[in-house]
């Protein structure tokens, strides 16, 4: 153990004193220039004419790129190759580019772009899913997940209900916008700095536009202001214009999207429309789902497919049902592409489960936690009740433990007894409280990117720089990998630099994506720390004179443990190995074990194992305007044994606050003309502190046993999963409009707006009133 | 023209040569002063917030958390601007850092530097709480450690110290103009004159609208006459029936002077917007540029405040009812300038409530101000129903109104009331909001009211 464990985000003093520096805030090499994009007016369109000639004459600027300006290939897409990187004969969504102005600054850039003339012949569009179910335009062929006999099993059930929903995207709203440098170095190599959370991709797809092989670009990812999925791919083509701007021009060159244009241009969380149809029995248990879902996954492709497929894969939730039967299919609309975006379309997923379970519960007349506690899968009685949809048996739930103990601590019972008392004296406010679970699945469903490496360097005055394929976001990762580092060498991290993401440093490595970023790269870090110290160990042992096997790593020293009076400096081992020719250099890799997934079948185990917990929301719900207050949140989530406590806390407070804005304020408008009208903080909402709520308590799982997964030091992913605790909120407001009228079914719109929340209100209110009508004329007066 | 300065972290900067309509965030950055971020130059999200010197009604001096995005450098001519480099002694943080770093208040920290200028300037005048960061958007922390470092540095106290000094010797901002155009008169008469001069020019008070469109590069060579060093727009009167605010007056200051007096108010400004722009907004902005929505107007018409104006013809007074004309026009001529609005102290009941998207920070999706009186038979004596958000301009419902008037507050009349509420508006659909929502608001804000003030 190092002397001082890391307690908190390796930069925290960079970023209070505004001494962190970020992608565009790096000194500026001499004649740098900066670009403006020429976007479309139209959603969907024809390119007639680009005339740039007028531009192209202003004083200041260098070129204008067009599509012919390309010596590679003009495509970024990072599965398909149908993403040009600057539209040539097509325009397919608002705000595309059809030409990007380089010129010594921006406004100067801005300027000239405004004075290129496009002609365009406007062709029809289609802006959401049900244009594109209604013309059939999809991406790709459906997927499916499927188990046992459907159809049978739904004819055959006592209950059965059909439902739709409608499900919101929602903007990263990083606070750093996309940025990138490029300039051509000595050896005629391209450097691009992006802030990428995937610097291999980003540098194989410059590489793709430019025509040159990989070893001919260098691409890193200093700190972002915030990703969030936002710039696993869409990094990328601001990176490619960078570029290809500084290839044309010679000149180093510059990219950062205003946020009106970041808005416009880049992709969000994917809106889904589910259909489905369950039945179930007397006491609400599953017996057969039937789930259509389709992705809104924009003009292009880009990660739609793994990110339906994770919507597929995560409907279950923490629920077990026998017979269930899963379509997916991506919407092709003249929208920005939609991408990756925390939870990967688990959310989604997840929404849709949710939703089922709480039409069996009022149509039962069942309260929701009981429906939902009934359907766990369990590893007592029937082992079946424990395998997934797609074939994965679940080892290590916590659930049933955990989601006790969270009704216990949050006082749930006696909580819903006092919120129907209130709600019986009050007309026009109604509480609600919810529990809703969270499983969440951790590893890429597609195998090949649970691959990570390191490389770790100690030089000859004992200080270490440490490399690894991930990138830092805010999410603490590095901090991680220093933690696992000091911890491994037995140094403080006082002695350890933490160097950028670099791909000359670690190359092919996957994106900082799916929450596996600690558990890949430390599992990586760790291995060429360990290789090290073996090599260390063999010195020390020499000048100990006992076996290596009998050294130990501690507190910057190294000793025998069978003598530990006598010690060395880690500095005085390492000078010692250098004099005798020992390498102080090596890498580190990792990849996770006893994975498989077949993409056609819908099985395999694509995960190797689940990060679970529990939140409990309770809401107040004003019935004259559907305006709801957020009154208190408990979260119990399970981190295994945390690496770094505030960094895992600040995932599970944070992640939570960014689903509740995806389910409540955060909604996404579009014209007719497929025009982004929330393009601004002024016109979408993210969650301020003012919708946090004073009460809010965390606390960490502690489980009995050890995790069978040999995670890093016993440590749990955290990036993604909780922020599906939020679902908790969603389901607590339906709860308190459910007290103003009959709720049988309660028809929530998703984000719940206070608009939204206004009509479910005024469509139990109109049912109630109904069923008193109906009431009226049976009974006779 | 004298040489245009202002003051950066207590270093005299020259401005001489500067486009006065550049945003002080874009000169800072193009200066190598990348602390101070740019996260969306709209004024919402507070990542470019940095604390200038300003002073109260009573004169004395404070640092003010302000976006510098939306701050013109005309107007940081002759001031004192701080920014987060600065307030670290070295390697000493400040107290207001050193919490953020204990409490881990950052994680991808771009926002990081917003937040601590805006708890900085909350720290040094004693006024910590949620509101001192509202304006600053985080998406990471989920706000959680932020309010825990609020809450551990209201318990501390400034030191005296270098920072604390800068309040003492900095002397009240000079009325240098930047460049040809961009003026700062001290004197209402120099303003009016100014204009006259230049009839095409701007006025332009705290700069929170203008700003934005100038943020974007728009209205860059335009000619403007600032109103912010104009003592006699800063006024506040309190009379036994009415108070005079002035239209100078920064919002915060109204909010803290006037809380007590004019709850409708108050209420309002508490939602109206976050710290750093209610430090530079004004009245006189919020009725110059008079949009539909902005949530200041329904008080005037609740209330029958007047608005005062000022120009080469001298005074005059307008009624607030007469004010609005169209969509952002009113009654003022492009010569005059709005001096101070007078709002009598309503002895009815009033209240004020605002519906948007999200509660806090967020403009209006309907905003609505009533006030009202019953006599011993609960029929109404007096009744004002004014609404935001409805139409082009900010309207009293007055069919509503003249119904209402004389009846008795029965059951039928309530019913009768929210259904002309109800139509008495063709409010639009756009993306905050469809017509049917709003106009359902209408109906039964006033509902709520009568629940909550005639039960």
């Amino acid at each position: 153990m190092s002397r001082r464990p890391i307690e908190r985000h390796e930069s925290a003093l960079g970023h209070v004193s505004g001494r962190a520096i970020y992608t565009d805030e790096q000194h500026a090499p001499s004649g740098m220039l900066s670009v403006w994009p020429v976007q479309s007016p139209h959603a969907h369109a024809r390119i007639l004419r680009v005339d740039a000639r007028r531009a192209r004459g202003m004083p200041g600027v260098h070129a204008v790129l067009t599509a012919a300006d390309i010596p590679g290939e003009n495509d970024t897409g990072p599965i398909v190759h149908d993403e040009p990187l600057i539209a040539a004969d097509h325009v397919q969504f608002h705000g595309q580019a059809v030409a990007w102005v380089v010129a010594d600054d921006e406004a100067l850039a801005m300027a000239a772009a405004a004075t290129v003339e496009v002609d365009y012949e406007a062709l029809p569009v289609c802006l959401n899913i049900a244009d594109a179910i209604a013309c059939a335009s999809f991406h790709l062929p459906p997927a499916r997940v499927e188990r046992g006999e459907v159809e049978a099993s739904l004819s055959s059930a006592v209950h059965r209900l059909r439902g739709e929903l409608d499900i919101g995207g929602q903007d990263h709203f990083y606070l750093e916008t996309q940025a990138s440098w490029a300039q051509i170095d000595s050896e005629g190599l391209v450097q691009v700095t992006s802030s990428t959370q995937h610097p291999t991709e980003t540098q194989v797809i410059v590489a793709r536009v430019l025509g040159l092989p990989s070893n001919r670009v260098v691409c890193r990812s200093l700190r972002m202001g915030g990703g969030f999925g936002g710039k696993e791919t869409q990094a990328n083509p601001y990176a490619a214009v960078a570029a290809l701007a500084a290839h044309v021009t010679r000149r180093p060159v510059r990219i950062k999207l205003s946020r009106g244009i970041d808005m416009q241009m880049t992709g969000k969380r994917h809106p889904f429309f589910a259909r489905y149809e369950v039945g179930f029995d007397d006491h609400g248990m599953l017996e057969a789902m039937k789930i259509a879902l389709f992705a809104d996954g924009g003009w292009s492709i880009d990660l739609s497919p793994p990110v339906l497929m994770r919507a597929m894969v995560h409907v279950d939730n923490a629920y077990y049902c026998p017979n269930i039967e899963i379509e997916g299919l991506i919407a092709k609309t003249n929208l920005p592409s939609n991408t990756a975006f925390r939870g990967f379309g688990g959310p989604q997923g997840m929404l849709v489960g949710e939703e089922i379970i709480d039409r069996i519960a009022r149509h039962l007349g069942l309260a929701p936690e009981i429906v939902r506690e009934r359907n766990f899968y369990s590893e007592g009685g029937s082992p079946a009740r424990n395998i997934t949809p797609y074939g994965q048996t679940i080892r290590d739930n916590p659930i049933p433990e955990l989601w006790q103990q969270l009704k216990s601590s949050s006082d749930f019972d006696a909580r819903r007894v006092a919120i129907a008392t209130f709600n019986a004296s009050h007309a026009h406010a109604k509480r609600g409280i919810a529990i809703t679970p969270v499983k969440f699945g951790i590893s890429f469903n597609k195998v090949e990117y649970n691959q990570a490496g390191a490389l770790v360097h100690i030089y000859t005055d004992g200080s270490v720089q440490l490399n690894h394929g991930g990138t830092e976001m805010g999410q603490g990762l590095h901090s991680k990998m220093l933690a696992v580092a000091s911890r491994t060498l037995g140094i403080s991290v006082d002695h350890i630099q933490i160097m950028v993401t670099s791909t000359d440093k670690v190359p092919n490595t996957s994106a900082t994506a799916a929450s596996s970023g600690s558990d890949l790269n430390g599992h990586a870090v760790k291995a060429a720390c360990e290789t090290l110290l073996s090599r260390l160990a063999s010195v020390a042992a020499e000048r100990l004179e006992c076996s290596a096997e009998e050294i130990v790593f501690a507190d910057d020293q190294v000793h025998d443990s069978n003598s530990p009076g006598r010690k060395l400096d880690f500095a005085e081992v390492v000078q010692a190995a250098y004099s005798a020719r020992v390498s102080l250099s090596a890498t580190g890799y990792y990849r996770t074990p006893g994975l498989s997934w077949n993409p056609n079948t819908g099985k395999g185990q694509p995960f190797y194992y689940f990060a679970c917990g529990a939140a409990v929301s309770e809401v107040e719900v004003c019935g004259y305007t559907g305006v709801h207050r957020l009154m208190r949140v408990d979260i119990l989530h399970d981190v295994g044994d945390s690496l770094i406590e505030a960094i895992d806390r600040g995932q599970i407070e944070g992640g939570f606050v960014q689903g509740l804005g995806w389910l409540t304020c955060e909604e996404l408008r579009w014209s007719d003309a497929g025009k982004l009208l929330t393009d601004a903080p002024s016109t979408y909402k993210i969650p301020t502190n003012g919708e946090v709520p004073e009460d809010f308590r965390v606390d960490l799982f502690k489980r009995r046993q050890a995790p069978e997964a040999q995670v890093i030091f016993g440590s749990k992913a955290v990036g993604e999963p909780p922020l599906m605790l939020a679902m908790s909120v969603r389901e607590a407001l339906r709860e308190a409009v459910a007290a103003f009228g009959n709720a049988r079914e309660v028809a929530l719109a998703s984000p719940a707006t206070p608009e939204s929340i206004f009509n479910a209100i005024e469509s139990v209110r109109a049912r109630e009133s109904r069923m008193r009508s109906m009431n009226d004329q049976v009974v006779p007066s | 023209m004298t040489n245009p300065a202002f003051r950066l972290n207590g270093k005299p900067i020259s401005l001489a040569g500067d486009d006065p309509g550049e945003s002080l965030l874009r000169w800072l950055n193009r200066h190598g002063s990348h602390g101070t971020k740019e996260g969306c130059a709209d004024g919402d999200c507070g990542a470019c917030t940095v604390a200038m010197i300003g002073s109260d009604v009573e004169g004395s001096r404070r640092f003010r958390a302000v976006n510098s995005c939306l701050l013109p450098i005309g107007s940081v001519s002759g001031r004192d601007i701080v920014t987060v480099e600065y307030l670290a002694d070295g390697d000493s943080l400040h107290p207001v850092q050193q919490a953020m770093v204990e409490c881990s208040g950052s994680q991808c920290g771009y926002c990081t530097p917003g937040f601590v200028m805006s708890l900085f300037a909350g720290y040094s005048n004693g006024e910590l709480d949620d509101h001192t960061t509202e304006g600053n958007l985080c998406r990471c922390t989920g706000y959680l450690p932020i309010r825990r470092v609020t809450e551990r540095l209201r318990s501390g106290k400034p030191a005296p110290g270098r920072l604390e000094s800068m309040l003492d010797s900095a002397g009240p901002a000079a009325s240098e103009s930047v460049g040809a155009r961009f003026f700062n008169p001290a004197e209402l008469a120099t303003a009016i004159e100014l204009k006259q001069r230049y009839p095409q020019a701007q006025w332009i008070a705290g700069a929170t609208d203008l700003g934005v469109e100038l943020s974007h590069g728009k209205r860059r060579d335009a000619i403007f006459i600032a109103l912010d060093r104009i003592d006699q727009l800063k006024g506040i009167v309190i009379d036994d029936d009415t108070v005079t605010i002035g239209a100078g007056v920064p919002l915060s200051v109204v909010e803290s002077e006037l809380g007590a007096k004019i709850p409708a108010l108050c209420e309002m400004l508490r939602w109206f917007a976050a710290r750093q722009i209610k430090n530079r907004a004004t009245f006189g902005g919020n009725l110059g540029t008079a949009s539909p929505i902005g949530d200041l107007l329904p008080i005037l018409l609740a209330f029958d405040g007047t608005i005062h104006l000022h120009g080469p013809r001298g005074e005059r007074v307008v009624a607030a009812n007469d004010f609005f004309i169209d969509y952002r026009e009113t009654a003022r001529s492009d010569d005059e300038l709005i001096v101070a609005v007078r709002l009598p102290l309503s002895t009815h009941r009033n209240a004020t409530y605002k519906v948007a998207k999200r509660q806090s920070d967020d403009i209006s999706i309907v905003a609505a101000v009533f006030a009202m009186s019953v006599d011993s038979e609960r029929r109404v004596e007096h009744v004002r129903l004014a609404f935001g958000g409805v139409a082009a301009k900010p309207l009293r419902a007055l069919s509503t109104e003249a119904y209402l008037l004389g009846r008795e507050l029965d059951q039928a009349t309530l019913e009768r009331a929210a259904e002309m509420l109800g139509e008495e508006f063709n409010p639009m659909s756009d993306h905050r909001a469809s017509a049917d929502y709003r106009r359902a608001l209408c109906a039964n804000l006033f509902a709520r009211f009568v629940a909550e003030h005639f039960a």
